[in-house]
């Protein structure tokens, strides 16, 4: 093809770079669309020390609706399963998964991430109804392959999105992920791609029948905030002394202080250390001169944390237990513990505090 | 022809450029000679960049002395779909810092999915003597602080546009900051914002301006207002209103009806928060003269709306829930002739069961009955090859088309078949296609038919397509215009992208997620081509504490001439010659 002779003038480099004996069209002829043009392509590169056979990939038309199985997202995976034998175990779950169907209820429960959200169980319950919509709506012999395709898909997804959130490392980044999920019962993130003001949109309407046209019942005019609260759950802004860029931090996922704290260190950490290093003018070691943010709880560190309650109160953080303080919190801040005044936040603090006892 | 250019001085060639409007066209001046290029650089004065980390401020600066107004975008497109994660970049504030020194005169300033501070706002607002447009697209991090600051002190302000961004509501106070002797609005888009403010200040604010052309409320603006406001500003061209719903009251449908009849300008609306379809007949009287229809934050049943586009003949452009329904665009495709852009948002897409009879159905009529169609985003959850071929061949002159079949991986319905043949027809008939999004059960057959046909093909978005690398490749080998391309859920890999490494050059581009692509070829790629920025997104840590092999998270490759990027959060890493030092 012209643009691969052209890729390779281009860029002569990269030939050096790797063997050129692999041919990435391996049993092509057994594709019943492959066209004369695409024998001519030729593997330029190839990832290094890869063995890049597809044998176990090749498929003619007669097995395509096995092939649907494995189409989606996780062929890759078992397509390159020699490559990752070592890889994290994700790849065994996604494997394992392959073979689970919709009727193997028994199976699904089972299995380790089917417990945790509702959506998985909702999910669970739609299947039949999948099966069903297609069988009478559509009027279209289900096949077996044809239905479990989907609903496997999901499983694998779900399961995805949930490591996702209940990971340590996910812990400053799950907030978009998780907040759909909340929003919403689909099962893969950012799909299908609609804005989540969208979403929230879609969540109000969908309670409205539409059927009755002339005379909808206005549904009380939702005040935009509420919307607000509604959508976005436990997220709670957070801002930092020293870090220009404010961040969002679900508060649902920490479910203690101690876990807020580990959460505010991991969102600022390395923000923090960018911001030393281009005040400081160089970029070099990034990852070394990252350093951990303590004490925020009890004002033995650098810094210390506050909030900002409903009643637009600054309040030190840990000062009252935790669901209290979930329900009251209207943003967070990470202040420098030497600028700290320690005298006004207590002052706004002592009417607030309601009696220990009354709260247990 | 140099001859004679050298011959003119150079206050003759500034003045010819200066009627130079294409960006591109400029890019082609500056190329023609040295002097040209002098001359045009100096005159320049606005500018576009696709990507805030392409280049840097200083050197945009030092090309480019005396820039009025300059559009900026951030994140990726797959940010709007929280593909990226929070924290990852895009953060303008170098930008704003750069050019408040360097542009005093800086007039304009657009800015898509770019993360803004309240401190930027206030910079801007205090920096620029002659401030007169802010366009903050898809854009969060500020709060109405910010927004108070740009009131206050932009004096020559003509637009604010905040659209769809995420803004933080801390009070509705900030819109009285616009001083009293301030008078030169004339576009203002609020409809993101939540919280209610002050009405008899944007009454005031309204009733000023005599120039005020467009007006984007947000949700919190009853209906009983909305007649007032208009009785001020009866030129407005473009109206979003606020919650559309009230009790029915006689006197105030008369009020309100009366109030936009008024308005004889009216070309554009939008906003209908919780409608109340018995208040739609109100804006009849102006539908005559509407051009752009956005419903698609409106629950109107399909009779209402069958109603209301009937009596629209001149609108082109239609944004709605499919609560539109097929019957309701047969009747749009009677109604409306000169229709360029339908978008048909899903009302509730997390449900299996159709809520709606909402089919392929539908733009089929629409491809047959309005013949200027160029751009459609269309959600529905059955299609055929058949009914593709069909639009097809209906509507060759599609330059935008982007199909969403809401369960990933749906293969025709009638056939079960891949939809390969059918976006194949429309690749092969729309031969001005600039934009492609592609859904269904799809093969890599789909993607030989896209690098084959799709010549003129700028941007593309995949989705839980394709079966080998060999998908990737026909697109990447074939698609010669193609800037933007996202893919996500696709067993594409090394294979594919490495052989093509060269074509990213020319890309502004390319994101892939939950891809097959391995940290190794990343790795390559960052090493072996120095223009381009090659950045792993992985929240599960650093990709060295996994194998070579392993597919890679988030991938996000662009073109840049100013090196890596220092932004990086902590689960972003460049493939830069560094790293692959250190690794090896």
């Amino acid at each position: 093809m012209e643009g691969c002779t052209r890729n390779e003038e281009a860029c002569p480099q990269l030939l050096d770079l790797i063997p050129r004996e692999r041919d990435w069209i391996v049993k092509r002829d057994e594709r019943s669309h492959g066209s004369s043009e695409e024998k001519k392509l030729e593997l330029r590169l190839g990832p290094p020390g890869e063995d890049w056979s597809l044998n176990g990939n090749s498929r003619s038309n007669k097995e395509r609706d096995e092939s649907l199985l494995s189409l989606g997202y996780f062929s890759p995976m078992s397509s390159n399963n020699n490559n990752n034998n070592n890889n994290n175990n994700n790849v065994n779950h996604h494997r394992t998964q392959k073979f689970i169907s919709p009727s193997d209820k028994s199976v699904l429960s089972s299995s380790p991430w089917s417990y945790q959200l509702g959506n998985i169980h909702q999910h669970q319950t739609k299947v039949p109804s999948f099966l069903h919509f297609t069988s009478s709506s559509q009027g279209l012999p289900v096949t077996p392959n044809k239905a479990s395709q989907p609903c496997c898909t999901k499983v694998v997804d779900l399961q995805k999105a949930e490591k996702k959130v209940f990971s340590p490392a996910s812990a400053n980044t799950a907030v978009p992920n998780s907040s759909q999920k909340r929003t919403a019962p689909a099962p893969v993130v950012g799909w299908p791609p609609i804005r989540s003001f969208r979403k929230n949109l879609a969540s109000n309407s969908s309670s409205k029948p539409t059927s009755e046209s002339q005379n909808v019942v206005p549904n009380k005019v939702p005040n935009g905030t509420q919307v607000e609260t509604s959508r976005k759950g436990l997220f709670v802004k957070i801002n930092m002394d020293g870090v220009p860029i404010g961040r969002k931090v679900d508060l649902s996922a920490c479910d203690s202080y101690e876990n807020l704290s580990s959460a505010v260190d991991e969102l600022f950490r390395g923000l923090l250390a960018a911001q030393r290093d281009s005040c400081a003018g160089g970029t070099q070691n990034k990852q070394e001169e990252e350093k951990e943010i303590t004490g925020l709880l009890d004002g033995s560190g650098e810094y210390t944390l506050v909030y900002e309650d409903n009643e637009g109160d600054r309040m030190l953080v840990g000062d009252v237990p935790w669901n209290m303080f979930v329900s009251t919190v209207k943003r967070l801040r990470v202040l420098k513990s030497s600028e700290l005044s320690a005298l006004c936040l207590r002052n706004s603090k002592q009417g607030k505090m309601p009696p220990k006892s009354a709260l247990k | 022809m140099l001859k004679m250019a050298n011959s003119f001085p150079e206050e003759v060639l500034e003045h010819v450029f200066s009627f130079i409007q294409s960006d591109s066209d400029r890019n082609s001046i500056s190329m023609v000679c040295k002097s040209w290029y002098e001359i045009e650089r100096w005159c320049r004065r606005r500018i576009f960049i696709g990507n805030c980390y392409a280049v840097s401020p200083r050197m945009m600066i030092r090309r480019f002395p005396d820039i009025r107004s300059i559009e900026l975008k951030g994140k990726p497109h797959f940010a709007d779909f929280n593909l990226v994660p929070e924290g990852w970049g895009g953060y303008v504030h170098p930008w704003i810092a750069a050019m408040a020194d360097a542009y005093p005169w800086l007039e304009e300033i657009k800015l898509k999915r770019m993360v803004v501070t309240d401190e930027t706002l206030e910079l801007i607002a205090k920096s620029f003597k002659n401030f007169k447009l802010l366009v903050l697209s898809s854009c969060e991090g500020f709060s109405t602080d910010g927004l108070a600051a740009i009131a206050a002190n932009c004096r020559n302000l003509r637009e604010l546009d905040l659209h769809e961004s995420d803004v933080e509501d801390l009070s509705g106070h900030w819109l009285s900051h616009f001083p009293d002797t301030y008078t030169s609005l004339v576009s203002l888009n609020i409809a993101c914002l939540g919280s209610e403010f002050s009405f008899s200040s944007l009454e005031r604010l309204v009733g000023r301006c005599p120039n005020l052309k467009s007006l984007r409320l947000n949700r919190a603006v009853p209906l009983d207002r909305l007649a007032n406001l208009l009785h001020r500003a009866p030129q407005l061209v473009e109206l979003g209103t606020g919650a559309y719903s009230a009790e029915l009251r006689p006197d105030l449908f008369s009020n309100l009806a009366g109030s936009l009849s008024g308005c004889k300008e009216l070309e554009s609306l939008s906003g209908f928060w919780d409608v109340v379809p018995a208040y739609l007949p109100a804006i009849y009287s102006i539908c005559p003269g509407l051009t752009s229809l956005n419903l698609s934050y409106a629950t109107i049943p399909s009779p209402d709306l069958i109603k209301l586009v009937s009596q629209c003949p001149n609108l082109q452009r239609l944004w709605v829930l499919d609560y539109i329904e097929d019957v309701g665009l047969d009747a749009l495709a009677v109604s409306c002739k000169d229709l360029r852009e339908l978008r048909v948002f899903p009302s509730d897409p997390f449900v299996v069961e159709p809520n709606v009879l909402l089919t392929e159905q539908g733009l089929i009529s629409v491809s047959e009955g309005c013949p200027k169609l160029q751009s459609v985003l269309y959600f529905c959850r059955q299609m055929s090859n058949d009914a593709l071929i069909t639009i097809a061949r209906n509507q060759p002159n599609f330059t935008c088309f982007r199909l969403c079949i809401i369960e990933p991986r749906t293969p025709d319905y009638l056939t079960l078949e891949p939809l390969d043949v059918g976006f194949g027809a429309i690749v092969e008939h729309c031969k001005d296609l600039r934009r492609l999004s592609v859904s269904g059960l799809l093969t890599d057959r789909a993607f030989e038919y896209i690098g084959t046909h799709g010549k003129k093909l700028e941007m593309l978005s995949l989705a839980f397509a394709g079966d080998s690398d060999l998908g990737l490749h026909h697109v990447l080998s074939g698609c010669e215009n193609l800037r933007k391309l996202e893919i996500r859920d696709c067993p594409f890999g090394d294979k594919a992208l490495l052989a093509n490494a060269a074509k990213l050059e020319t890309m502004r581009s390319l994101w892939m997620s939950s891809c097959s692509v391995s940290y190794g070829a990343c790795k390559l790629l960052g090493q072996k081509l120095p223009r381009l920025n090659v950045e792993v997104i992985d929240e599960r840590g650093h990709p060295e504490s996994r194998p070579e092999s392993c597919p890679v998270e988030k991938l996000y490759i662009y073109r840049s001439v100013a090196g890596p990027r220092f932004d990086m959060p902590g689960f972003v890493w460049t493939m830069d010659e560094d790293s692959a030092v250190r690794v090896t």
